[in-house]
């Protein structure tokens, strides 16, 4: 439903695309995954026929987006980074123009808007000015402007950059209602668990090149095995011999002895196993936790740097925090 | 909340309809939102509500009082005409930081990803600021009927001096969204419109008779096209016109010279214009 090959894309001397190639399948949702400036915004803007490509090709629902914008046009709905719908319409006006400017008769257009009003939870302010909205029902409005005609594809550009927690949640509920009835999306976001939260499939972006492709399982796995956490519930210098038989590499002990670290291969009942050695050892603990890597790791791996600069966030805007250290050994 | 799921598109959509139903119901939606901005924001309109009544009594009150018109006529019966020329070029600069607010907002981006006719941006925007100057040319009129303008030579002539005024409102409209699209943002757009319309509005016929200035800003201000558009107005209306009695070919024919003005900005403009919307909103 949507496929780039060999997209690239470069303003003045700053290459901001180098070659992306991109296949979303009807009903998938792609997750594409980078930091500040990776090139995802223009990739979005590239597909939605706002830029035209410096070399390769891309088509949308089977028509190329730079020979045919208007019948790309009339299959996608987008929303971007930037709000663009207008601060001195209300939210039912907007909504019903772009209805018009779409190509819905009025009534329809304005019978669509009322739908989509409720559906966002947005009746209440429907004919209030969107100066007055706040963020989160800013971004509702903006996604509810792009599912005005119902589109097959739908372009979600961050959708949750700089919403507060509880914004992101809903938007979160909002974007999975979408999905569920095989509407193709693409998602881009440099937040790790959005990805992994909506996506089918992630691609990994970084300075305009494709660095990893595959579902989040498939990434983190490509990134390196589990972590075992045991804490015991009194030092036992025993413990880390019994815990060998299940471990993938060395065992790190904390210096009050108590907690223990070792790199694991997943296996079903891997918790329970071990807790059972230790019990068969003599040996008393108090926690057992099986770790994830999760994907600030994978990106942390694959591109030896973390997936947001702190110094281009403030803290308030993070709302993952980086777990990047490695497991001693 | 819980989004239902989407359904197929289906067929609310009206199949691609022939151009010019579409792209007239385009440029309506869009002209009603530039009309909601301006009641969003009636201050916006102050340049053509506001500063046409203080412009005109300003004008006829403090300059009329020293401006002496051959055969004894009134200032006031002089200055109406040129009253207009003066608030309708300026307050056409309306267009370009109208543009310009738009360009460098994101709404543009949403409009660009709608399978919509692109330059109804553009004409809508041509057709909201005609609908204001009609305002202002009436908030004109009106203040001097009450200071005491009596135009003559009849409703079909008072009419079509208006018309006049009106096509060439909308003419230079056209000019100022260019300028709207090269500028930066709407501050400079206004700076810029200022610098550009003002002298243009000044260096005529409108405000005083052109027989009196140095010959290099007289020649400049007899080919000026405010000053045509305001000599063919007084010429309509049988109002004072000084500059019937000047030789060069506009003051002569004023009504044709205004045709030919609007004309030529109209076929230049307007095509620049949407090469420009094209350019500006293309990467």
């Amino acid at each position: 439903m949507i496929r780039a090959e060999g997209l690239q894309k470069r303003f003045g001397q700053t290459v901001a695309l180098a070659g992306v190639d991109l296949d979303v399948p009807r009903g998938a949702i792609l997750g594409v995954l980078g930091p500040n400036g990776a090139g995802k915004t223009t990739a979005v803007r590239i597909l939605t026929t706002l830029s035209k490509p410096d070399a390769g090709t891309a088509s949308v629902a089977g028509h190329d987006v730079v020979r045919e914008p208007q019948a790309v046009q009339r299959s996608i709905g987008v929303t971007a980074q930037d709000a663009t719908v207008d601060g001195l319409l209300t939210g039912r006006q907007n909504l019903v123009m772009v209805g018009r400017l779409s190509g819905l008769r009025r009534a329809d257009a304005r019978a669509r808007a009322g739908e989509l009003l409720a559906q966002f939870d947005l009746s209440d302010a429907a004919d209030r000015v969107l100066n007055g909205y706040s963020g989160g029902m800013r971004r509702r409005l903006d996604l509810a402007a792009g599912l005005v005609t119902r589109p097959p594809v739908l372009f979600l550009d961050e959708p949750t950059t700089g919403l507060d927690p509880t914004s992101r949640v809903r938007m979160w509920d909002v974007i999975r209602g979408l999905v569920t009835d095989g509407v193709t999306l693409l998602l881009t976001t440099q937040y790790l668990d959005e990805a992994d939260e909506l996506a089918d499939r992630i691609v990994v972006i970084d300075h305009g090149r494709v660095i990893a492709e595959g579902t989040s399982a498939e990434l983190k796995t490509a990134t390196g095995g589990a972590r075992l956490e045991v804490t015991l519930s009194a030092p036992t210098p025993d413990a880390a011999v019994a815990l060998q038989p299940f471990v993938s590499g060395p065992v790190h002990v904390s210096h009050d002895g108590r907690r223990l670290r070792a790199p694991v291969r997943t296996v079903s009942g891997l918790a329970t196993t071990v807790v059972r050695a230790l019990d068969a050892a003599g040996i008393s603990v108090d926690d057992v936790e099986v770790h994830q890597p999760s994907l600030d790791d994978v990106f942390f791996s694959l591109t030896g740097h973390p997936s947001v600069p702190d110094d281009e966030v403030e803290p308030d805007d993070h709302p993952v925090r980086l777990d990047v250290e490695a497991v001693p050994s | 909340m819980t989004a239902t799921a989407l359904a197929p598109p289906v067929g609310t959509r009206s199949p691609r309809a022939p151009g010019l139903v579409r792209r007239l119901c385009d440029v309506l939606s869009l002209t009603g939102r530039n009309l909601v901005h301006i009641a969003r924001e009636p201050l916006q309109l102050s340049d053509v509500t506001v500063q046409p009544v203080l412009f005109t009594l300003l004008f006829v009150y403090v300059f009329g009082a020293g401006v002496v018109l051959p055969g004894g006529q009134t200032y006031a019966d002089f200055a109406i005409a040129g009253l207009l020329a003066l608030n309708l070029t300026t307050s056409s600069m309306g267009t370009a930081v109208g543009l310009s607010t738009d360009l460098n907002s994101g709404v543009i981006d949403r409009f660009r990803t709608l399978p919509m006719w692109r330059p109804a941006v553009l004409v809508s925007r041509s057709v909201a600021d005609l609908l204001t100057a009609s305002l202002c040319a009436l908030i004109v009129g009106v203040t001097g009927l009450c200071i005491g303008w009596r135009p003559s030579g009849g409703a079909a002539s008072i009419a079509a001096g208006f018309a006049i005024f009106l096509l060439f409102a909308y003419a230079i409209s056209w000019g100022c969204a260019c300028l709207g699209m090269v500028s930066k943002g709407p501050e400079s757009a206004q700076g810029i419109g200022l610098v550009i319309l003002f002298p243009l509005a000044i260096v005529s016929n409108a405000l005083v008779p052109t027989q009196r200035m140095p010959p290099p800003l007289r020649a400049v201000a007899d080919w000026n096209p405010v000053s045509a558009v305001t000599s063919a107005a007084r010429t309509l209306w049988h109002d004072p016109n000084p500059s019937s009695t000047i030789h060069a070919w506009p003051m002569q024919h004023p009504v044709e010279a205004s045709l030919l003005w609007c004309a030529f900005l109209l076929v230049v403009f307007a095509p620049l214009a949407t090469v420009l919307y094209r350019r500006r909103t293309s990467e």
